[in-house]
């Protein structure tokens, strides 16, 4: 009991002005009231234990929370790092991807360039010989005969000018597909662009594969003119249907089809404000299963060291971020696969 | 001498009769031309037109030379007739293949026409 009640019942208990049973009445309400005051004590006390554990609850989290902070930051830290990382590490392997198909290509321009090296060498040989022979006839007086040599060799240089031109387009075109893109649209003509991928691509497989061999077709739509495109982007892109639908008759050609025939179709068409361009084979065809991850980056069918994945994936960015196109594809497994780029013009 | 050059550039017509012009004129040497290998058998199967000599290049679209070459080597023996092969690619695999299957002789373009001529003056 506190010392206050403690002294108000002892007043009352030595106090002559009350009666017993009033005195009883009064020190029952003391008792009461020291009951009521020990238990508010006690609560008090314990709010104040818990306003103290709460207290140093709180420190901690408080603490806890600015660690969690730090952490937290350090953890950006490295996932901006990373992010860069992964930047460069994409833009590496853009450019890898572009190598491994310049790879593909460097035997079929070295036969590229080796054809036309032949026209132009020999032709010019063949104008040094007709040149003396004209001199010959001038020096006979034979007018009639020096004219038709002269002739001659105007043909024979006319063929020196389309192949030394033919050789400088080949290699115009390897240096244009290994450098990075300049993202310049730039009047094209598709047809050209097309025909020259596919004899390189051609070539390129048949000297890593000696046994390759398919039928190339081509069907192009004369009517198209030039078209403003990023020609090295588009470039690559039927560079790649173009390899990989070389790849699907080939596959298809190991399973020993009869009377199969491999051919590779390659068309350009003019319709309305758009132009197509379409890659078709007769090869493998593409499997339901795979076809939703065709154009997802590093899926690829191919084994182990022979594709990147990253093909279509480029091919589709390139023609639909690149040009507001779009990349389609039709096919029947087994039978056949058609890649349609759709540029709009 | 019968020649049959087989190749899929065109232009090898012209730089042909243009490099052997003397030898056509003279008549030492007449040429044929096939601008496949398919054609190229075509033109063997038809009994009127026998060559001596093929030259073929390798790379052709459709059948290519060393498959040619296969053919000739099987299908018309005899006696076959002799073949060699022209390509842009010399490299150690065409060659051994192409010897293997029988070629007569193995040269690599840029052609260097001045050997061509000995070596067909050397068959002739």
């Amino acid at each position: 009991m506190s010392p206050q009640l403690q002294t108000i019942s002892d007043f009352i208990k030595n106090s002559s002005a009350l009666t017993d049973a009033d005195k009883e009445s009064l020190l029952k309400v003391i008792k009461e009231v020291d009951k009521n005051q020990s238990m508010i004590q006690f609560k008090l006390d314990r709010i104040e234990k818990d306003r103290n554990t709460l207290s140093v609850m709180l420190q901690e989290s408080i603490e806890d929370l600015q660690k969690k902070s730090l952490a937290i930051e350090e953890t950006n830290k490295e996932l901006t790092k990373t992010l860069e990382e992964l930047k460069a590490t994409q833009a590496q392997l853009i450019q890898s991807e572009k190598m491994a198909s310049l790879g593909e290509l460097t035997a079929g321009i070295a036969h590229e360039i080796q054809n036309p090296l032949n026209f132009v060498n020999n032709f010019s040989e063949v104008s040094n010989e007709l040149i003396d022979e004209m001199t010959e006839q001038l020096e006979k007086g034979n007018a009639e005969d020096a004219k038709a040599i002269a002739n001659e060799i105007k043909m024979s240089l006319e063929k020196i000018n389309i192949h030394g031109k033919r050789a400088d387009g080949i290699v115009k075109s390897m240096l244009q597909h290994s450098r990075t893109s300049s993202n310049k649209k730039e009047p094209t003509d598709i047809n050209i662009l097309a025909d020259e991928y596919l004899r390189l691509a051609y070539h390129g497989m048949r000297a890593k594969d000696k046994s390759f061999n398919a039928a190339m077709k081509t069907d192009f739509d004369e009517s198209i003119g030039l078209i403003k495109i990023i020609s090295q982007d588009i470039g690559r892109v039927i560079l790649n249907l173009i390899t990989n639908a070389f790849y699907a008759v080939m596959e298809k050609k190991k399973l020993r089809p009869e009377g199969y025939e491999p051919t590779v179709t390659v068309s350009t068409k003019k319709m309305d404000n758009k132009i197509i361009v379409n890659v078709k084979d007769n090869g493998t065809g593409i499997p339901q299963k795979t076809l939703d991850k065709i154009f997802q980056p590093f899926f690829t069918t191919k084994p182990t060291g022979q594709g990147t994945g990253l093909g279509l994936s480029l091919s589709y960015d390139i023609v639909t971020k690149g040009h507001g196109g779009e990349l389609k594809v039709e096919t029947k497994e087994g039978e056949y696969t058609g890649f349609s780029v759709i540029l709009p013009v | 001498m019968k020649i049959l050059v087989v190749d899929d550039e065109k232009d090898v017509q012209v730089l042909f009769e243009q490099r052997f012009r003397k030898e056509i004129r003279n008549k030492e040497m007449e040429f044929a031309f096939a601008y496949s290998g398919e054609d190229a058998l075509k033109y063997l199967n038809d009994l009127s037109h026998e060559a001596v000599l093929i030259l073929s290049d390798i790379n052709m679209p459709g059948m290519s030379g060393l498959e040619l070459l296969r053919h000739i080597k099987e299908k018309h023996k005899e006696p076959p007739p002799l073949v060699m092969m022209i390509t842009a690619y010399g490299d150690a695999d065409n060659y051994n293949t192409a010897m293997k299957l029988g070629a007569d002789d193995f040269l690599t373009k840029p052609l260097e026409f001045s050997l061509l001529k000995e070596k067909l003056k050397a068959i002739h």
